[in-house]
């Protein structure tokens, strides 16, 4: 059996261009509807999120049933966590079901690669804590993909909270194997310079001008202030230095791409009139999202088909 | 009780006596008789330690035994039992228990237990703090009269400086060591591991080292202010270890000990998310572990201490943020001690051996570390080369936290003998 997946870190280069082609065949021609697939058909899903989440589990879901799969999704919220029932314990409860496939959202940096150490079944990372979120860097890549011609040599601005940020963290490990350049831009306090040692090809500023000057694509990070142990910038600046207006488009190369994983702080990291405009393309994200679950979830449940796709 | 038991043909190494020959060892009711050669074994037990080192019996002066309150992890017997299995004579346990030990009372629970139950020495380390809450202090006096040896508030340092000067002051006058876990709480609040690469690139949140160096560099200049003798417990960081080392040049009472595991792994050494390398103070950088090595080879850092911290499997299964700090340690501290520094040759043997005897003998002033003739025969037999593999199933502790399973080791400990009684013995080698 395959394993699932954890990490864009431990994927090869291959591994991403094998997903990202895949979930090329799985978008929908424009303005024609979803093809449905039987590949996955008899194969059961269990959608477990520990945190809340609406798009994610939902895409999931969506991608689960457009492959012909059974999906049960599961809110495990922490409250009913700390009424006792160790993780370990809920996963086995769910494992002696024997659901083909485990999608799990959860707070805590680690926890899927923990389990996965001790449950059989594959588990695919929807999110752990301030660590990966593997779908969404896949998504991301796929949404620059439907626009450019490669992400080699691409300039990336990631901005926002990067010390807490998966999305940022999945998307650097993926970007850097395509030798993209990234530039880092957050507080201070919010970046730490160990990131540059993270991966190859990172830089950091403090300064958004900076990290926008040139760049092929702007992503912004949602303002995670539920992951923060202290206010590390006054709430009130945050918008003024780091919130992406339209004065900053100019800045930056032409026809750029302005992206965020959602859901979206309107007025707190980007105004409406760049989120809305003509350079964003956030509701293509959203929707990407469906094509690189299902290609994923194809690669974890049903190997063969994505090799004789190929 | 009669009974005469001679150790024969070993490398007899006592630091205290500047000792390393070939020598026999005789021990008659329950202390050390005579060292010599070619003692009369007739009418005597013998135990032949050819190719081996026999030595003052070692001493862990920094141990969980999780009793009273958590004896579900450990107990004071279970706990003594590992530590004999280890080769530790005698052991020092941290006051964090539950009530934590800030009275006499509580004191003296431990000590009849241990008088009970436990095969090696118990020495209670007292409260600082009353509940180590860190608002007022304990009864350091009556605490010392009761028996323990020092004082910390071992995992829940004191952050109020003017308590711990006070604390210092009383330490001072009753002649025992105050102990301190160096850990600003606010800069490492939230903290799961080292803060560097390896914990940005893991999204695990970081203790920064500062964490540790801004506490030492306080509590060195509050020994200055009152003369006090300090001990920095499992030093971990390189700017720490240079600042003993200079509050030693500057002839302050100042000492300090380090775990096997802060000198055998470094943060990159984790397997990601596995809490039996979750401690504090975090595993670090492998310059850390070199200058913690370095800091043991030339004294800057006094005693090894194994900071042996059970905690039962389901607590370490969970998610790694939740799961609590800390390994258990006292099986593997030889073997990983030889690996690290007697078989690089970082230590000589007779410094190896102080390590774990007159240093933690002197800074708590037992009376223990030395086979002078007429003290209380409590020895450590250890082998140099004999390989062996780890395996934490066997352990007599109730806990099996550990990063060192399976893990192959040369040499290791022969025999443990407490007040003249071989209370352990390796059987399987």
């Amino acid at each position: 059996m395959r394993a699932g997946l954890l990490g864009i870190e431990e994927l090869s280069r291959n591994d991403i261009d094998v997903i990202l082609a895949r979930s090329h065949d799985f978008q929908p021609p424009p303005q024609q509807p979803f093809k449905r697939f039987e590949t996955l058909k008899g194969k059961t899903v269990v959608n477990l999120f520990f945190e809340a989440s609406t798009r994610t589990r939902t895409s999931f879901e969506i991608a689960a049933k457009r492959l012909g799969a059974d999906i049960i999704s599961i809110t495990a919220t922490s409250s009913s966590v700390s009424k006792g029932e160790s993780l370990v314990d809920t996963l086995n409860t769910l494992g002696a079901m024997r659901p083909d496939a485990i999608v799990m959202r959860h707070s805590a940096s680690g926890a899927p690669h923990f389990l996965s150490r001790y449950l059989p079944i594959p588990i695919v990372n929807a999110g752990d804590g301030t660590h990966e979120h593997p779908t969404q860097a896949l998504l991301d890549a796929r949404t620059i993909l439907d626009r450019r011609q490669s992400l080699e040599q691409l300039r990336i601005a990631i901005i926002g909270d990067i010390a807490h940020s998966r999305v940022a963290r999945s998307n650097v490990y993926l970007l850097s194997k395509y030798s993209a350049q990234m530039v880092l831009c957050g507080p201070a306090s919010l970046l730490p310079c160990e990131l540059k040692s993270i991966a190859p090809g990172v830089e950091l500023t403090t300064n958004m001008r900076q990290a926008i000057e040139g760049a092929d694509v702007i992503m912004m990070l949602r303002v995670q202030l539920e992951r923060q142990h202290e206010s590390p910038i006054p709430a009130n600046e945050y918008f003024q230095f780091y919130g992406l207006r339209p004065e900053h488009i100019s800045l930056a190369n032409q026809n750029v791409i302005v992206m965020h994983p959602g859901p979206i702080n309107r007025g707190r990291e980007i105004s409406s009139e760049v989120a809305d405009s003509q350079r964003s393309a956030i509701l293509n994200q959203v929707e990407n999202g469906i094509a690189v679950r299902m290609a994923v979830l194809e690669r974890v449940l049903a190997p063969h088909t994505e090799a004789k796709a190929q | 009780m009669s009974g005469r038991l001679i150790i024969k043909n070993g490398r007899v190494v006592d630091p205290s006596q500047q000792l390393d020959a070939v020598l026999d060892l005789a021990i008659q009711d329950g202390v050390i008789r005579l060292c010599g050669r070619n003692i009369d074994a007739s009418g005597s037990e013998v135990f032949d330690a050819s190719d081996m080192v026999v030595a003052p019996g070692f001493i862990d002066m920094h141990v969980h035994l999780r009793e009273p309150g958590f004896e579900y992890a450990e107990t004071i017997e279970s706990g003594s039992r590992a530590a004999a299995a280890g080769g530790f004579t005698s052991i020092c346990c941290m006051p964090n228990t539950q009530p934590v030990n800030d009275s006499p009372t509580v004191t003296s629970y431990i000590i009849e237990r241990a008088r009970r139950h436990a095969i090696v020495n118990v020495y209670p380390i007292g409260a600082i703090t009353k509940g180590s809450a860190g608002e007022e202090l304990a009864q350091i006096t009556s605490m010392t009269h009761a028996g323990i040896v020092a004082i910390s508030d071992d995992g829940r340092p004191v952050m109020n400086a003017r308590l711990v000067r006070r604390a210092m002051e009383f330490a001072k006058s009753l002649n025992i060591p105050l102990i301190e876990h160096c850990e600003d709480l606010h800069l490492s609040a939230g903290g799961d591991m080292h803060e560097g690469v390896e914990s940005v690139r893991l999204g695990l949140h970081g203790i920064p080292r500062a964490s540790e160096d801004v506490m030492v560099a306080r509590d060195i200049l509050l020994a200055e202010l009152t003369g006090a003798r300090y001990h920095v417990a499992h030093i971990s960081s390189k700017n720490a270890v240079e600042m003993v080392a200079f509050a030693k040049s500057r002839g302050l009472a100042v000492t300090a000990e380090a775990t096997p595991h802060h000198f055998a792994l470094a943060d990159r050494d984790m397997r990601p998310y596995d809490s039996n390398y979750k401690m504090k103070p975090p595993l670090r950088e492998p310059q850390d572990v070199e200058a913690v090595t370095r800091g043991l080879a030339s004294g800057a850092i006094d005693a090894v201490a194994t900071d042996h911290a059970p905690h039962p499997g389901d607590e370490k299964m969970q998610e790694f943020e939740r799961c609590p700090f800390g390994i258990i340690g006292l099986e593997t501290a030889i073997p990983l001690t030889l690996e690290r520094l007697l078989h690089p040759g970082l230590v000589s043997l007779t410094r190896f051996v102080s390590m774990f005897t007159e240093k933690p003998a002197t800074i708590l002033s037992l009376d223990k570390g030395t086979l002078k003739t007429g003290v209380a025969a409590d020895v450590t037999i250890f082998d140099l080369n004999q390989p062996w593999t780890y395996d934490v199933n066997k352990s007599p502790s109730k806990s099996r936290n550990t990063p060192f399973q399976g893990k192959a080791f040369k040499g290791g400990a022969v025999a443990t003998i407490v007040g003249g009684k071989m209370v352990w013995r390796r059987d399987d080698w």
